[in-house]
């Protein structure tokens, strides 16, 4: 078993190879302006670390958010276009599931609650019973919004380091999206038959129906 | 000719998914997928909207071109892209496809710009472009008057509209006569049934002290709101048909105008017009009735290859292999205000940081 696993939901440009038993490869750059030109350059860095080939790779493991739409439509295409071209399964896994297997493996293993950052004063966030134990539906609101009994629990993610005030109980571990997580968390998944999810975004909001000025628009009524 | 460049190109620079398959100058397929019927409630193209959809559009699109083309993917000698101009987020969806196809299947990435593949595109009709060759590009997005000595790395603008693109005049007047959108081809239809020298609205930019080769449209198009309210409020009909068709004449009478003085003072014996609006008919019959009294050769590509659509990245892609054109690298980002003299994008990182064993493993 090879997977390639990569997460761009996040300010984090993640890519990682896993054999099954552990990573052998990770890259991982936060820069949240240029998804589209780090990825595919840290895929091209993980092989060539692990000294392994694309053609060895026999699924892709991508994170389908949910995160900020333009960054998250990188990993999703270019897992798609992977899946196509080298004709392998594409597996789709819960951004914040990779935080959560992260958050495990740095020791946190009872109750806990993950949030990243969902920009305009939001956050991305789940509860979770255990690291592979999500109890809530990924959603989208305002730190301050989430009942008390969320928000009083240990809480990872640049959504908790944010909004402090918010999450009296953060840790700083796990501060990013991480790949080999992602990828672990896969292989545990492949390994016990545990579902994944369609490789499709999670947006949770609907589109600004903002016409810009310049591009096919038109007079206002 | 087998030995033609097989080239598979991709353009999401706006609402149409779009992937064409060329060799050399022969269209192998043309498969587009639109999302222009989820932006007709809002009266334009949405961004995120058109960004969404491109997401769902992208490997299907290219599963079909393919099996319309009857090629096999691993057969490819590159992958085009549109790298921009065009909305960010949309470009985005078909670059980060176009670089993993190309580095999954060890093909080169070509990151081309969309207004040179709108001029690319006519050699799929009517065989290698001359050189230099003038183009006249007119859709919703741009109004350009073009000099292209060589497709593939030397384009220079003559000129550019200041205000509105031609085509977003008439989505704005097919607005305000109750048309809906897109504008063009409503436009175009009930134009024909119109008297165009029914009412004389502006031509912008044509006075002796005006920029020779730019556009203006946007004192057209509220001369137009203004004609229409005015009849409105004093309680007469509109004759909507000689509106469009005098609102329309307008349009390209400018527009073929320029075109042909830009051949003449540039000593360039032959016109192409590309993009959206030249599906429009009556800028077709003008601008063939004005190149012919010039003497000049008219190039219009069918209507299909005029919008936006992948063959024309193709088109161009092919002929930057078969010039031996420099290959754009893995970190080739999307531009969505690349000039149009960036004919492509070779990339600003060196090949060797990238390492081609691990692709053959
Ligand atoms: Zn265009």
């Amino acid at each position: 078993m090879l997977l390639l696993a990569f997460d761009t939901a996040t300010p984090a440009v993640t890519a990682a190879l896993h054999d099954g038993e552990r990573v052998l490869a990770e890259s991982t750059v936060v820069d949240a302006r240029r998804h589209g030109e780090l990825l595919v350059p840290a895929v091209d860095r993980v092989l060539a670390a692990a000294g392994r080939s694309l053609d060895e790779v026999t699924g892709v493991v991508v994170g389908v958010g949910p995160g900020p739409y333009t960054g998250l439509r990188v990993g999703l295409v270019t897992a798609a276009s992977f899946g196509d071209a080298l004709d392998v399964p594409v597996h789709g896994v819960c951004t914040l599931d990779g935080l959560a297997w992260a958050a495990g493996e740095a020791g946190l293993d009872g109750p806990f609650t993950v949030a990243t950052d969902a920009r305009r004063k939001e956050v991305y966030w789940a509860r979770y019973d255990g690291p592979t134990a999500r109890v809530t539906e990924p959603a989208v609101d305002r730190a301050a919004d989430l009942p008390e009994d969320v928000r009083a629990l240990p809480a990872v993610g640049a959504g908790a380091a944010l909004y402090p005030d918010a999450f009296p109980d953060r840790r700083p571990d796990p501060a990013h999206q991480s790949a080999g997580a992602l990828a672990a968390l896969a292989a545990h998944r492949l390994a016990t038959g545990a579902p994944f999810l369609p490789p499709l975004p999670l947006y949770l909001r609907r589109p600004d129906a903002q016409v810009p000025a310049g591009y096919k628009a038109v007079l206002p009524t | 000719m087998a030995d033609e460049p097989l080239v598979l190109g991709i353009e999401t620079s706006c609402d149409e998914t779009g992937v064409g398959i060329v060799r050399g100058h022969t269209l192998l397929a043309d498969a587009v997928a639109s999302s222009v019927d989820e932006h007709a409630r809002y009266g334009g193209v949405v961004p995120e909207v058109a960004s969404r959809a491109h997401l769902e559009a992208m490997v299907p699109t290219i599963q079909r071109a393919l099996k319309q083309a009857g090629v096999s993917a691993r057969d490819l000698d590159g992958i085009a892209v549109t790298a921009g101009p065009g909305l960010a987020g949309a470009l985005l969806v078909g670059v980060s496809a176009a670089k993993a196809y190309a580095y999954a299947l060890g093909k080169p990435l070509y990151g081309v710009n969309h207004l040179a593949s709108h001029i690319c595109v006519d050699q799929l009709e009517h065989g290698a472009l001359p050189e230099p060759t003038m183009a006249l590009l007119v859709s919703g997005g741009h109004s350009s008057l073009l000099l292209a000595p060589d497709i593939t790395s030397d384009v220079r603008p003559l000129g550019s509209t200041i205000d509105d693109a031609a085509g977003e005049a008439f989505d704005k007047v097919a607005r305000v006569l109750g048309l809906g959108f897109p504008g063009g081809p409503a436009v175009d239809r009930l134009a024909r049934e119109g008297d165009r020298a029914a009412i004389a609205f502006p031509r912008g930019l044509t006075g002796g002290r005006d920029p020779l080769y730019d556009f203006s449209f946007s004192g057209l198009k509220t001369a137009v709101a203004r004609w229409v309210e005015a009849r409105r409020r004093d309680g007469q009909d509109v004759p909507v048909a000689d509106v469009a068709a005098s609102f329309q004449e307008a349009v390209v009478d400018v527009l073929t105008r320029k075109a042909i003085r830009a051949c003449r003072d540039n000593g360039v014996d032959h016109l192409m017009i590309g993009g959206g609006v030249a599906a429009n008919s009556r800028l077709r019959s003008l601008a063939m009735e004005r190149c012919e009294a010039a003497g000049i050769r008219l190039r219009v590509p069918r209507p299909g290859l005029c919008t936006d659509n992948g063959a024309m990245v193709a088109a161009l892609g092919a002929e930057m292999v078969a010039r031996g054109r420099a290959a754009s690298t893995l970190d080739l980002p999307a531009d969505s205000s690349l000039p149009v003299t960036e004919v492509s994008v070779p990339g600003h990182t060196h090949v060797h940081e990238l390492s081609a064993e691990n692709l053959y493993g």
